[in-house]
């Protein structure tokens, strides 16, 4: 894949902060993503993610800092920034009266394209979000997933530098999922920057090439998915259960084999780089745990790592 | 399959053409909608000011010619009619307004994706009322004609009633579009607009009779209602009712105000809302 970190930066904040009176949704952060980059905003609800991708978006005025896009700023020209991002926002909100197509060709009338270029635009996105049959159909009888994609096709309409998706599979079926994420995927190959929001980390491991992962309007921490895991969790974790009742009088004993414990309510999680050989010597030491499990470090162990939250309480 | 999508929005987005254009596109689209009842829009055009002057403009009015010799000088028919007509603009630029509205803050959201574009707050507002105006103008057509044709006017000067009727539309539905977009609560909003504003208006508007026949203490509601000033500039274009210069001024003056106004404060709502 091509090296993208000497790409001309297209997002730069600093000191970025949005407060709603005493609230303080993002409090002074820091950021920058470069040109064919793939860019997460990792965190639960009410992280501030989808407050910075709207500033992001032009749509929302932050209350102190600095930001740029495309250098420049979004407060001052709005339009011309929005002329080449794409947006795919959190619920989606086609319009129901109009087909496929008429969405699409809509769409692109706001962005002020000719009905030509739209039309054989349509064709292309149609394609795309494999959703040829389906052109004349009202876009209410559509399943989730196919409003998704049309979703993130009617942002494609304008060709734009940036895709922005918040939260682009919440509630979508595990089949509806994995086919959004290989339509993402293809676009991020053709080195469209991507900038997401997600609290499943399976999708941000998918996609990102790069994550910022957010709690109460703090970074927490930026690295690649990879690099993050590195740097807060080992590479195995253990995942062992003693009954609800045993797990926490257990923990002290299970404290002195590894090098860090996190006891959640129905299991305990060891961190090691092997697990097998942890579960090998609490058996050896008398220890039978209910089941176990050995498994490959994720970014949720790094997120509790780093908040002593999990992602989805 | 193809799977290469082509990238460039730096090349095919102009935005100085969207700030030019930007609210007729919004129209554009709005009237991809329209088109969908186009149908059922022109039945009920054309069907309700038949109903209308079939019984109230033949029917009533023939007792009240028989008794009195008609209103204002005239038969009852050619005094009704512009109000008729009036009031068919404010109805139809009313629900124009109002479930748009309704339907892209709150239903589908879809004034969001528009605001995701290029495309500006108050563009959108604009949009949406000139695409209200359109469909107030193809009603308001075909109810002129169905005037026409039942004996409601003559003159080639009584066709100014059209536009008459189209300018309150645009006051009216200006001013219900920035009250629309400031609405959270959709279920009573019909019933109160329905029936607590329309109904009144229509109702106490010098509509059936002339404003000085009611009682001085409820001439007020004419007073600020644009139906009634829209209503005494139609029938001076009709039959050539009797209006001073000053009041015709002031008939106009009133559907200026009150249009500068409702727009203006649209603009803003729809600002605010989509920056919340």
């Amino acid at each position: 894949m091509e090296d993208i970190s000497q790409n001309p930066v297209l997002i730069q904040a600093k000191g970025l902060s949005k407060r709603y009176g005493e609230f303080v949704a993002v409090a002074g952060i820091d950021f920058e993503v470069k040109k064919g980059e793939s860019f997460g905003f990792l965190g639960p609800n009410g992280a501030g993610k989808s407050t910075t991708m709207r500033i992001i978006a032009a749509t929302l005025n932050r209350s102190s800092g600095e930001i740029t896009i495309l250098g420049k700023d979004p407060e001052k020209y709005g339009p011309e920034i929005k002329a080449h991002l794409g947006v795919v926002p959190q619920t989606d909100n086609l319009d129901n009266n109009l087909t496929v197509e008429e969405n699409l060709f809509v769409y692109g009338r706001y962005f002020g394209l000719s009905k030509k270029f739209i039309n054989s635009k349509i064709e292309e996105l149609l394609d795309f979000a494999q959703l040829v049959e389906k052109r004349s159909v009202k876009v209410e009888t559509l399943s989730g997933g196919m409003k998704r994609r049309l979703t993130i096709a009617r942002a494609l309409v304008s060709e734009p530098e940036i895709l922005m998706l918040d939260e682009p599979t919440t509630g979508l079926d595990p089949q509806a999922r994995h086919i959004l994420w290989d339509r993402l995927f293809r676009l991020k190959e053709q080195g469209v920057t991507l900038l997401i929001t997600t609290h499943y980390m399976d999708e941000a491991e998918q996609l990102c090439d790069r994550l910022m992962v957010m709690d109460k309007g703090s970074i927490m921490a930026e690295d690649s998915p990879a690099g993050l895991i590195k740097k807060y969790s080992t590479r195995e974790v253990l995942e062992v259960r003693f009954g609800s009742d045993r797990n926490a009088t257990i923990a002290p004993e299970l404290q002195k084999l590894v090098e860090r414990i996190e006891v959640l309510p129905d299991r305990i999680l060891m961190y090691a780089d092997d697990g097998e050989v942890i579960l090998h010597l609490l058996k050896e030491k008398g220890m039978h745990p209910i089941t176990s499990l050995v498994r490959r470090s994720s970014l949720e162990d790094v997120f509790l790592r780093l908040t002593g939250r999990t992602l989805i309480d | 399959m193809s799977n290469n999508l082509r990238q460039g929005s730096l090349h095919i987005v102009n935005v100085s053409r969207i700030r030019k254009r930007g609210a007729l596109s919004i129209s554009e689209g709005r009237i991809r909608v329209m088109i969908k009842w186009f149908w059922s829009n022109l039945a009920a055009a054309a069907l309700s000011p038949t109903l209308y002057l079939l019984s109230i403009g033949i029917g009533v009015g023939k007792l009240i010619n028989t008794h009195s010799g008609g209103v204002d000088g005239v038969k009852y028919l050619t005094f009704l009619a512009p109000a008729l007509l009036a009031t068919a603009a404010i109805q139809n630029a009313m629900d124009e307004a109002v479930f748009p509205t309704l339907d892209g803050f709150k239903w589908s959201k879809s004034f969001f994706a528009m605001n995701a574009t290029p495309i500006s707050s108050s563009q959108i507002a604009d949009g949406i009322l000139i695409a209200a105006l359109v469909r107030t103008f193809f009603s308001v057509t075909i109810y002129g004609c169905t005037i026409y044709f039942f004996g409601g006017f003559s003159s080639l000067r009584g066709w100014l009633a059209i536009p008459t009727a189209l300018f309150a539309g645009a006051a009216f539905g200006a001013f219900i579009l920035g009250i629309a977009a400031a609405t959270n609560n959709d279920d009573s909003f019909f019933m109160i607009l329905g029936r607590f504003v329309m109904m009144p208006l229509f109702l106490f508007s010098g509509t059936f009779y002339q404003l000085a026949t009611m009682p001085f203490y409820m001439r007020w509601i004419g007073w600020i209602s644009p139906l009634w000033h829209a209503t005494e500039l139609s029938r001076y274009f009709t039959y050539g009712h009797r209006l001073s210069g000053v009041m015709v001024l002031v008939h106009a003056g009133f559907l200026i105000v009150m249009f500068i106004f409702g727009l203006h404060n649209a603009r803003k709502q729809f600002t605010k809302r989509l920056s919340k």
